[in-house]
């Protein structure tokens, strides 16, 4: 038995439907602390849904196995609590809400983690200082601040701010899902610049990708191949590499 | 839980603000008839003139043989007018003269709604002319306004000190024979506010009103006048809570505003009046007639209101653009949730020449409300380049509310430019989802959507009005969005 506490995530057979249809089926997966892991493999093998069931996104039904975050069932926290303990998902698809300035909604969510920490609430001025300092590491402009939320932005800067709400929010466990897609290169190297700054010893993260590029840029202490609903192969950063020649065709479990 | 299901939930949450305050209340008997009418007007010593105009009202209204307006967008069962007391007053045999000798159980009604009077009027600098159901009882600031020359009083005051004025403006922006309504306010009013700022004044303090409407089955008539003379400016504000209470509570109130050559006027409205409970019990109607009159070149009308509470809403905050040049505006949000009804707008008449208005209107529905923008643009022949721009976006919360735009336009000059546009979106689980995966609560995440939707018209509010608001929407979120 492995000993919980050494690791930020540990999946255990998780197994998780949609409707009557099966899509995990058996995960396994253990992140250590300050490590980052990435997550492969073709379209429909259950990446997407990982993170989202990871993340509590309601509609998906866990049928057996566990998940434990630092030792806690994550899969029993609302979502919110989760985001509050410290697990953040960058979106694949940010959501746009309009006339919520970027801003406002980024304090709101940084103020009810430190309330739920018994810490005192950012104020505005704190919170600008640390936002600005914040954007300039990511060579963001200010202006995204009073912008609506995603409201107007290209594909890249949803991309690019669900990073700077990562910075922000400096959670322990960070499942950024296909943030590549669509991001060109100058784009995919900005925000890769950005994921790297935030590793740490004490925040792992879980990288799902489609492809072995991003993978260039954020080299992963392990990367596994996701097929069938199973982590079908666990290797280091040049399994990415043999993948994208290879392709997932022989992996299939 | 879906997301719909946890809104729902806290749908359920009860109406923060309801309780009964127990100062007695001095009645006329229940009924409408010349002879209550003749009461109303001897309990308050007015003169002839004023009796002789009421009484006019009445034989009006009963030509209208109990037709109430049936063209908005609501349903009620038919109200019996008899049923209803036409007058309660607060007991209180001298008229206080400061705070100091106002019941203290009023005061404390009014902390429990989170108005400390003296502290608001003194820390925000605010005259407040509180309304406790029919008579006012305390007033504030007074002394500085005075030296200004600009009166803010309450009606019955206007009506032994500036008779003049009363007589002149009331009934002219909103005649008599209006509508059902109106007539009977006219013929029952009990009491309301007055304002006058003097020509080239500009009035240098929100000024400031809560109503509230306590006695039970009292109907509630207040009447309302502003006038703003050449070059003045005024910015008035108006705030609401009701304690809760079984029995539907008819509320039918006239507010008038007139801004003469180049007067400006901005009056905000935040109404949070019980809805009723879960089941559609309760609540109050509140039928109401505001219009204001852009009577001169350059003058200038805007009405902000954010209505979140009553059972029902009728109420469509007007002008009427007279003067060249003149502006008219109206922002508004309105709330429903559970079974409350809003069937609100507004009328813009473009009679003057290079008239302007706009009008942005933001509709929230929940539950099982049903929301209703009606709102009228009308250019007249001789409107030469009179512009609207009209704005109505409907947000909706599950699947059982009902979101609804019905605009009339009616354009009779050619060189008229008149634009709408409206929207309709869902507060979608997608939203939800995001806001939570970042922390926030489902309540805090539907308040945020809800705030960033309503944006633009909060943001026309005052400052200390407009924090009132962002909260109400919450607390009303709590009880009303998803």
């Amino acid at each position: 038995m492995s000993a919980p506490t050494s690791a930020m995530l540990e999946i255990r057979d998780l197994q998780a439907q949609v409707g009557n249809k099966v899509i995990l089926k058996g995960l396994s997966l253990t992140v250590p602390a300050g490590e980052v892991h990435a997550i492969m493999g073709p379209n429909g093998s259950g990446k997407s849904t990982l993170a989202h069931v990871l993340a509590g996104r309601e509609g998906y039904t866990v049928t057996g196995g566990q998940a434990l975050f630092q030792g806690r069932d994550l899969l029993d926290m609302p979502p919110e609590q989760r985001a509050r303990a410290g697990v953040f998902l960058a979106f694949q698809y940010p959501v746009e809400i309009p006339g919520v300035p970027n801003a406002t909604f980024l304090k709101a969510a940084i103020n009810a983690a430190r309330r739920e920490r018994g810490e005192t609430e950012l104020d505005a001025i704190e919170f600008l200082k640390r936002a600005k300092a914040t954007l300039r590491k990511l060579k963001m402009d200010d202006s995204v601040l009073a912008r609506a939320l995603n409201v107007g932005f290209s594909g890249g800067e949803k991309k690019r701010n669900e990073i700077f709400q990562m910075a922000m929010l400096e959670p322990k466990l960070a499942i950024l899902d296909e943030t590549d897609s669509g991001l060109d290169i100058d784009a995919l190297r900005i925000v890769s610049e950005g994921v790297n700054a935030l590793r740490a010893a004490d925040r792992s993260m879980l990288i799902i990708t489609h492809y072995q590029r991003l993978l260039d840029y954020i080299v992963p202490d392990k990367v596994h191949v996701l097929s069938g609903g199973r982590i079908v192969k666990t290797g280091d950063k040049d399994l990415a590499v043999e993948l994208e020649r290879t392709g997932y065709a022989g992996l299939a479990a | 839980m879906t997301a719909i299901e946890t809104v729902r939930k806290l749908a359920e949450s009860d109406y923060k603000y309801g309780f009964v305050s127990d100062i007695e209340s001095d009645f006329a008997p229940k009924g409408l008839s010349e002879d209550i009418v003749r009461f109303i007007s001897a309990k308050k010593d007015e003169p002839e003139w004023l009796l002789n105009w009421r009484l006019d009202a009445f034989k009006h209204w009963l030509t209208l043989g109990n037709h109430e307006p049936t063209w908005a967008r609501v349903k009620h069962p038919p109200i019996d007018f008899q049923d209803i007391h036409y007058y309660a007053a607060p007991k209180s045999k001298e008229k206080p003269k400061s705070l100091d000798e106002v019941d203290p159980e009023l005061l404390r009604t009014y902390e429990k709604l989170g108005i400390p009077l003296q502290e608001r009027a003194a820390l925000a600098g605010v005259a407040v002319d509180a309304v406790f159901d029919s008579i006012s009882v305390a007033t504030t600031y007074k002394g500085k306004l005075k030296e200004l020359g600009i009166i803010f009083c309450s009606m019955s005051e206007a009506v032994r000190e500036h008779p003049d004025l009363v007589r002149k403006y009331l009934g002219s922006v909103v005649p008599v024979t209006d509508n059902f309504y109106a007539t009977l306010n006219s013929a029952v009013f009990s009491d309301g506010s007055f304002v006058y700022v003097p020509k080239g004044v500009r009035c240098p303090m929100e000024l400031s009103t809560y109503f509230r409407i306590n006695a039970a089955e009292t109907g509630q008539f207040e009447r309302t006048l502003i006038v703003a003379d050449e070059g003045a400016y005024v910015s008035y504000l108006e705030g609401c809570t009701a304690p809760k209470r079984d029995e539907n509570q008819l509320h039918a109130a006239v507010v008038e505003l007139v801004a003469l050559e180049g007067a400006e006027i901005k009056y905000a409205t935040v109404q949070n009046w019980y809805p009723g409970d879960a089941n559609g019990k309760g609540g109050i109607y509140n039928f109401v007639t505001k219009r204001g009159a852009c009577r001169g070149a350059r003058s200038r009308i805007s009405w902000t209101q954010v209505e979140t509470g009553s059972a029902i809403t009728w109420k469509y905050p007007s002008v009427i653009l007279e003067g060249d040049d003149s502006v008219g505006e109206f922002y508004s949000v309105a709330v429903v949730n559970n079974f409350q009804q809003a069937d609100t707008g507004t009328k813009m008449i473009h009679l003057g020449r290079n008239t302007r208005s706009t009008i942005i209107s933001k509709g929230i529905s929940a539950g099982r409300g049903q929301n209703t923008y009606r709102g009228l643009v009308r250019v007249n022949p001789k409107a030469d380049n009179a512009r609207n721009y009209t704005q109505c976006d409907s947000l909706l919360i599950g699947e059982k509310c009902g979101g609804h735009t019905v605009p009339y336009i009616e354009v009779r000059n050619r060189t008229g430019r008149v634009e709408h546009e409206a929207t309709t979106s869902k507060i979608s689980d997608d939203q939800l989802f995001y806001c939570r995966s970042r922390g926030l609560s489902t309540e805090d995440a539907v308040s945020v959507i809800v705030n960033g939707f309503c944006k633009e018209v909060l943001q026309k509010l005052p400052m200390e009005f407009a924090v009132e608001a962002q909260k109400l929407l919450g607390v009303s979120l709590e009880g009303a969005v998803g």
